[in-house]
């Protein structure tokens, strides 16, 4: 057999627009319900935040921003009194279990030293606080999640295969009782493996569910997330516990229960499109010494529910500019079905984190017999627009700054942040993702009295 | 340190970026972390900007930290130099260039030793100004750097036209409908003989900048920005300003009649014929703008005495306030700006005017003051917008900070007379709909409700859902939850399940494929 053609991978100058990565607040003050996040940085920071995340700014959001003015730049105000003050108002008025606070380049270059003063606060305050450093001088985007999972995971218990066995199962049942079990799929639950699984990753908690019972259908039972609903309900980690990541931004999440926590991980391919699915699904089953059962019809039968998405972008091509770190897994899905992937660009790329999927996107390649795609990292959006030029991609697969003025030259795009906050994970929502990319092309008409490219842009000298 | 939610005006880089991005080929440059170029995506969206947003960030990192960006900025602007040709390129501080200390002034006589294009440092201090005034500063900055050279260079053409000309200053991109106001704008002296000589920065060159001063006057139809430019034109070059925005039929009377007296200096000097703006004032007034009789009608009688609280920039809070006291006789019980370091002239503006005045940059105390006061109906930015939701008052959007449902594609001016107008509907529809909503609940809401949700409703009724999965659809955006429920509800019976449980929830959406 020939062995399959291995990615090329570039890197460019790293001039790209993404968001900052404390945008994940946005998603994570929603996802853990009991958290208040504390974003201290200077107004850009705060403007970011205020338009990128619309219309939920006004719905009382749990977070806020601690504004260092320029009497805290130089050091003349002290910063672990600030911060108490603050914090001081933020627990008074919305009573909290954690309060988060978002590092940003600010804290950074004036060297604020928040690990140091968060534990002197906590004590102080009788209210955890935890620290995640989501700057823009080290991080993209969802690598914001990323740091601030990484942060949680020293909080999670301790997990002890004898004495807390019962608190474990505690936790299944309330992982259970979040999920809501049904006996007619599964009237041998009770058979079903106590596996000490946690998963990673924040997603709405019907995909998280979703999730949980596509492995409870091999009977292999998740014992937790990071994060979960509540901060107070976080999954014990330790020796005998497997960590699974489900996105593919979370290499600290993943480094950080192996390397402090001694749990093991599973290095699986993502679970995004019916394929990464089964692919997630049969490692995590090869880990636990069960045999799946059922995953191929499974996975045909969802293809062949997609078959009409499919007829529209089969033999179509896209072009990743990168900058959300989930692009290897979207062009692997999308080569899957059918289209040509000419560039994946990516913001930074673990090369073992996330070895199994740049795996199974070599094989994809070699099973639909398309041309592996470059992988650039870092990449320099001003002459990716070049490359776009010459390329003439049916798809730009690109942010909300670069959307609208390829649109008008006559570049179909889809914004790629949809990606991160629509559901993409699992079997039940492999449609979502398929809607997403061909929603551009299926909008395709020349009808709009014959104009094509709508650039106003002329090159007048 | 401050705890903050919520701001209305923004960083100052952004003031800059707008400016700069306003003038044709003009590049702005900024030495920030990923993620600040922001200015894109928000140009790109509410603009809908056809054009790639000439904004770029040269990317600082950790390498940054450790030792100074060194060749970096400079190499970024001799790229974008040589990639794009601008005619000018501003280096734009941001706050990580400003607590860095880094000389700006250096990276830029450096780098335009080898780049074609002028390079200039914005001069602005990330921590003292906002947005706002940043924008006034470098509107200034550039202007000047244009008119000084031409005149060292003695390219500068002082004479001024022969026919009456101005010059707008002020309209830029991302301005709470300043596309429209300066269709508006350039309606309005045109219509009396006086041509525009420039409009800046929107659409405006910087190879023309030369030939600004040959216009007879200027105007600022915006207080917030532009003044800077104006004062600085007048003290080097002896032109006359009008700052009176031409918001409302009185501002908008007075507007033309400082054209009038500026035109008719020159018209003497010039042994022209006189010009008499009276006439053009009336027949406008009367005919053009419909706000004079709608302000006689019944209609605005019922207004009469309601009371309304107002707040925006220093610009529209100050002009609606005395649109609604002297033209519609409306009560303002509070009218306030965020424009802090215009404090004093809008006190001056609205004194007497209202209740109340509050100046202030905290979203929270504007809120209170709403809720304190209960107003009919409040004018206001997209906060106050959703303050009024919250307490049930309706509001119109008088000012930035907007979202992108305030960058209409239809005309909407709220300067000159069309402008009145509009903002008469705006007014009137606002009140309006707090009247209807009241006489609703007056007469006891919608008393055909049970009728009509049995016709609106994807009840199938004869179906069972346990708590847990009825529970999931409530997960889902309401838009879609009537769909969703409805999709799992046939699924359900076309499979013989008399109970729909979670899994049955999650296999519809599996299986649907409409």
């Amino acid at each position: 057999m020939k062995t399959p053609e291995i990615p090329t991978f570039e890197c460019e100058t790293g001039n790209y627009h993404t968001f900052c990565p404390i945008s994940c607040v946005a998603w994570l003050y929603q996802k853990i319900e009991d958290s208040f996040f504390l974003v201290v940085g200077t107004k850009t920071r705060g403007y970011f935040l205020q338009n990128a995340l619309g219309v939920m700014i006004f719905a009382e959001p749990r977070y806020a921003m601690a504004e260092p003015e320029e009497g805290d730049i130089s050091a003349q105000l002290n910063d672990q009194k600030e911060l108490e003050r603050i914090c001081l108002q933020i627990r008074n008025d919305r009573k909290p279990s954690v309060i988060i606070w978002i590092g940003t380049c600010t804290t950074e270059i004036i060297k604020m030293d928040l690990e140091g003063i968060a534990p002197k606060l906590e004590k102080q305050l009788g209210i955890p606080i935890v620290v995640a450093r989501a700057n823009g001088l080290d991080h993209a985007f969802t690598q914001g999640e990323d740091t601030a999972l990484a942060a949680m995971t020293h909080r999670c218990p301790e997990y002890n295969r004898r004495t807390t066995h019962q608190l474990g199962e505690d936790m299944a049942r309330h992982v259970a009782v979040d999920v809501a079990p049904s006996k007619k799929f599964f009237d041998e639950r009770g058979k079903s493996n106590i596996c000490n699984l946690v998963l990673s990753g924040s997603l709405p908690s019907s995909v998280a569910s979703q999730l949980n019972l596509e492995s409870r259908r091999q009977s292999v039972s998740v014992s937790g997330w990071l994060p979960s609903q509540k901060y107070t309900e976080l999954p014990a980690l330790g020796e005998g516990v497997y960590v699974c990541g489900v996105n593919p931004f979370l290499s600290r999440t993943a480094t950080t229960p192996m390397r402090r926590r001694k749990c093991q991980l599973v290095g699986a391919p993502f679970p995004i499109g019916p394929d990464g699915t089964r692919a997630w699904i049969e490692k995590i089953c090869s880990v636990f010494n069960v045999k799946p059962d059922g995953l191929e019809e499974r996975e045909n039968q969802i293809w062949k529910n997609l078959s009409d998405y499919l007829e529209v972008i089969t033999g179509k091509s896209v072009f990743f500019m990168g900058d959300n770190l989930l692009e290897i897994s979207l062009a692997r899905f999308l080569i899957r079905c059918g289209m040509v992937v000419y560039e994946i660009g990516i913001p930074y790329m673990d090369r073992r984190y996330q070895a199994a999927e740049l795996l199974l996107l070599q094989h994809t390649c070699e099973k639909m017999k398309k041309p592996t795609p470059r992988i650039v990292e870092k990449p320099d959006n001003y002459s990716q627009v070049q490359r776009m030029h010459e390329l003439q991609p049916d798809l730009a697969i690109t942010g909300m700054a670069h959307a609208n003025p390829l649109e008008a030259r006559d570049i179909d795009t889809k914004w790629s942040v949809e990606f991160t906050f629509a559901q993409i994970h699992g079997s039940a929502n492999a449609r979502d993702a398929p809607e997403l990319v061909t929603r551009p092309l299926r909008r395709r008409s020349d009808s709009v009295s014959g104009c094509r490219s709508l650039s106003r842009q002329t090159v007048d000298v | 340190m401050k705890l903050a939610y919520w701001m209305y005006a923004g960083p100052a880089h952004i003031g800059t970026s707008r400016v700069a991005s306003s003038f044709r080929n003009v590049h702005a440059t900024m030495h920030a972390p990923l993620g600040d170029d922001y200015f894109n995506v928000m140009r790109s969206t509410s603009e809908r900007e056809r054009d790639f947003t000439p904004v770029t960030a040269s990317v600082a990192d950790r390498h940054v930290l450790a030792r100074g960006s060194q060749e970096k900025v400079i190499n970024n602007i001799s790229r974008k130099d040589e990639e794009q040709h601008p005619d000018l390129i501003v280096s734009t501080p941001t706050c990580t260039s400003s607590i860095l200390q880094e000389d700006l002034q250096n990276f830029v006589d450096r780098a335009s030793l080898s780049s074609e294009s002028d390079v200039i440092p914005a001069d602005v201090n990330y921590h003292r100004v906002n947005e706002l005034q940043a924008a006034d500063r470098t509107l200034e900055q550039i202007t000047r750097f244009h008119l000084d050279r031409a005149r060292r260079q003695s390219t500068s053409d002082r004479s001024v036209t022969n026919r009456p000309s101005a010059n707008i200053i002020g309209i830029f991109t991302s301005g709470f409908h300043n596309q429209h106001d300066c269709r508006e704008l350039k309606r309005l002296p045109g219509e009396s003989g006086i041509a525009v000589n420039q409009v800046i920065p929107e659409g405006g060159s910087l190879r023309y900048l030369k030939d600004l001063p040959r216009a007879w006057f200027n105007t600022v139809p915006y207080r917030e920005v532009g003044l800077m430019t104006a004062t600085f034109s007048e003290k080097e070059y002896g032109m006359p300003y009008i700052s009176i925005t031409p918001m409302g039929i009185s501002n908008t009377a007075d507007f033309i009649t400082q054209i009038g007296k500026l035109v008719n200096v020159w018209a003497s000097a010039l042994s022209e014929k006189r010009l008499n703006y009276k006439l053009y004032i009336d027949n406008q007034t009367k005919f053009v703008s419909q706000a004079a009789w709608f302000s006689r009608s019944i209609d605005c009688q019922n207004l009469a005495g309601k009371e309304a609280a107002i707040f925006g920039d220093a610009t529209h809070a100050a002009s609606i306030t005395k649109i609604l006291v002297k033209e519609m006789g409306i009560r303002v019980s509070c009218s306030g700006t965020y424009c802090k370091h215009d404090a004093e002239r809008f006190n001056e503006q609205v004194r007497g005017l209202c209740d109340e005045v509050i100046v202030t940059e905290d979203h929270t105390e504007v809120g209170d003051t709403i809720a304190r006061i209960e107003p009919s109906a409040i004018f206001g930015t997209q906060m106050e917008r959703h303050i009024g939701k919250r307490i049930d008052t309706p509001c119109g959007v008088t000012s930035s900070p907007v979202h992108i449902q305030n960058f209409p594609l239809g005309y909407r001016p709220f300067l000159g007379y069309e402008g009145t107008n509009q903002i008469a509907d705006l007014i009137y529809n606002s009140f309006n709909l707090g009247m209807e909503d009241h006489s609703l609940d007056v007469f006891g809401g919608h008393d055909t409700k049970e009728v009509s949700t049995k016709s609106l409703s994807t009840d199938r009724g004869d179906i069972n859902w346990t708590p847990e999965a009825e529970s999931e659809p409530s997960r889902i955006p309401g838009f879609v939850r009537g769909r969703t429920k409805k999709n799992t509800e046939v699924f359900a019976k076309r499979n013989n399940i008399p109970e729909i449980t979670i899994d049955v929830t999650y296999a519809a959406k599996e299986k649907s494929s409409s």
